[in-house]
């Protein structure tokens, strides 16, 4: 009996340790394409430390990465990274903003005349395939060398894709909500606080979302290219400078600030939709 | 009844010929334009930043009937396709190879997924020290800013595909090339059409910034040029044409590739 005891409490843990051990295996496997992801970024960067070392590269045209890497804190310290960071992401918040209080009541305006709708949305969908950021010397001549010229650029780019996606959510409710709506006798303005605008917001957010994606690129390279401001500013003044591994390190810094950027973005989009 | 009242309702709304849409839509451009007229002449703005429309339209013809336009139009248009060419035709193989594996999906996708919307120009230093001043690195900013968009539409187009047409293929023994050409392409040509006129906008976008920061021919150049001359009227003239231009190429790309009546099928 003890001895069947036995032999089943040993099969149950035999079976245990193998499902854990497949287990392992399953989440290894999983894990396996990110591993190897990350492991060609850093061979592609091994890679070039070796050639720039052995001269196969030219060291005044590509700096080698360990340099790369070395000059991060020099520029973080020295260029005072972090006040142009703030100064870039309040120029983008100031045009999200904007984006979102004028964007969502155009689009919202426009859904509810439809003649207006039908009037003006092709010319907000032609705006948003057009090269906005190329006006930037207008808003320079407009506003003048400033943190404005960057907030209308963002704003100016940002602005079609939170309409566009304002009209789609607000178009896309479901009418069984408006009729709930309906049945309990709200007024027009409840109407669209409690049903329409609840209903339509991940929609919107997802507008809200392209359209600080649109702002970002535009401000940072509005402020490289007029060498003002935060962030694009420094890839221009070191890249002036020929500091070549400062110049890297900022570019390298940008990306990494867009990509946290986007990531929260995101974040914030699953949240939403998941909550609706 | 129903059609009596639609009837009537055009009728008392505007003109038989002229559909209520097309009238609010003069009825907008009037407006703006009036108002624009206004400022112009009202002082409130320093003078030339709103030029009369006059003064525009007169720059506007100015630029049409000069040969120096046409051949820096011609440069921005060469840099513009050869961009698309090399980037597209990038972002197409990188796209295809990814989309093909699940594996190199994983893998790779996240770091195109994330670059992708990165502001690009800020890569032109590093451009400038690669390839120089000349159109090439204009060439290389274009192609790198096409290249994203391009590569991640055709990767997602992949997964779309309808894996009978993929069974096919390799029931017939197609070799890669034959797949590529014959059931790939063809299969995925909406998300095609659209990652190509994506990356024309950007493209565009990357060539012409690179042209406005250092460069001494192309459309880029002329704006940059015709706002250190503070030459307002001209420049108004040339971003019209440039957005006309843009817009109109964007929808005959879609045209070209038959998107509508994907669409309407």
């Amino acid at each position: 009996m003890n001895g069947g005891a036995g032999a089943a409490g040993t099969t149950v843990a035999k079976g245990s340790s193998q499902a854990g051990g497949r287990h392992r295996d399953d989440r290894l496997h999983k894990a396996l394409p990110t591993l190897v992801g990350i492991a060609s970024v850093i061979g592609f960067f091994l890679v070039a430390e070796l050639l720039i070392q052995f001269g196969v590269l030219n060291r005044f045209i590509i700096p080698p990465p360990s340099q790369i890497l070395g000059s991060f804190g020099r520029v973080i310290t020295e260029e005072h990274v972090f006040s142009r960071f703030l100064l870039t992401a309040t120029e983008c918040l100031t045009a999200g903003v904007m984006i979102t209080v004028i964007g969502v009541a155009v689009g919202v305006a426009m859904h509810r005349f439809k003649l207006f709708q039908q009037a003006c949305e092709t010319w907000a969908a032609a705006l948003a395939s057009a090269p906005m950021v190329l006006c930037y010397p207008l808003f320079l001549v407009i506003f003048g060398r400033s943190a404005w010229t960057m907030i209308i650029m963002g704003f100016v780019s940002g602005l079609p894709p939170v309409i566009l996606k304002t009209i789609e959510g607000m178009a896309g409710i479901r009418k069984v909500l408006i009729n709930v709506g309906r049945s309990f006798n709200l007024t027009r303005s409840q109407q669209f606080w409690k049903i329409q605008f609840p209903a339509a917001l991940p929609s919107i957010f997802i507008g809200v979302r392209l359209g600080l994606i649109f702002a970002l690129i535009n401000i940072v390279g509005t402020e490289f290219l007029i060498n003002f401001g935060g962030l694009g500013q420094l890839i221009e003044d070191l890249a002036e400078r020929y500091d070549l591994p400062g110049t890297y390190a900022a570019v390298c810094f940008v990306i990494l600030v867009s990509i946290l950027f986007f990531m929260a973005l995101e974040k914030a989009e699953r949240w939403l939709i998941r909550a609706d | 009844m129903a059609d009596t009242g639609r009837l009537r309702s055009t009728a008392v709304g505007a003109p038989g010929w002229v559909s209520p849409v097309t009238l609010l839509r003069v009825v907008i451009i009037l407006t703006f334009l009036a108002v624009w007229e206004f400022l112009s002449h009202s002082g409130w703005l320093y003078r030339d930043v709103v030029p009369s429309l006059v003064r525009i339209a007169a720059a506007l013809v100015d630029l049409l009937t000069h040969g120096e336009y046409y051949f820096n139009l011609g440069v921005t248009a060469a840099e513009i396709g050869l961009a698309l060419a090399i980037g597209g035709s990038l972002g197409i193989v990188v796209g295809i190879v990814l989309g093909a594996n699940r594996f190199l999906t994983k893998a790779y996708e996240p770091y195109l997924y994330y670059l992708g919307p990165t502001p690009k120009i800020i890569f032109f230093p590093i451009i400038i020290m690669w390839c120089g001043v000349g159109p090439e690195s204009k060439v290389a900013l274009g192609a790198l800013s096409c290249f994203f968009p391009l590569a991640l539409s055709v990767a997602a187009g992949m997964r779309q595909i309808d894996k009978v047409l993929i069974r096919v293929g390799k029931s017939f023994r197609a070799n890669s090339w034959q797949m590529v050409m014959k059931i790939y392409l063809p299969a995925m040509r909406h998300p095609l059409i659209n990652g190509v006129r994506l990356g024309f906008g950007f493209a565009l976008i990357g060539t012409l910034l690179a042209e406005t920061k250092l460069s001494n021919m192309g459309i880029g150049f002329l704006i940059i040029n015709a706002y250190s001359t503070f030459d307002m009227p001209r420049m108004y003239a040339m971003l019209i044409v440039l957005f006309v231009l843009s817009i109109g190429a964007n929808a005959l790309i879609g045209r070209l590739g038959g998107i509508e009546s994907i669409k309407r099928r």
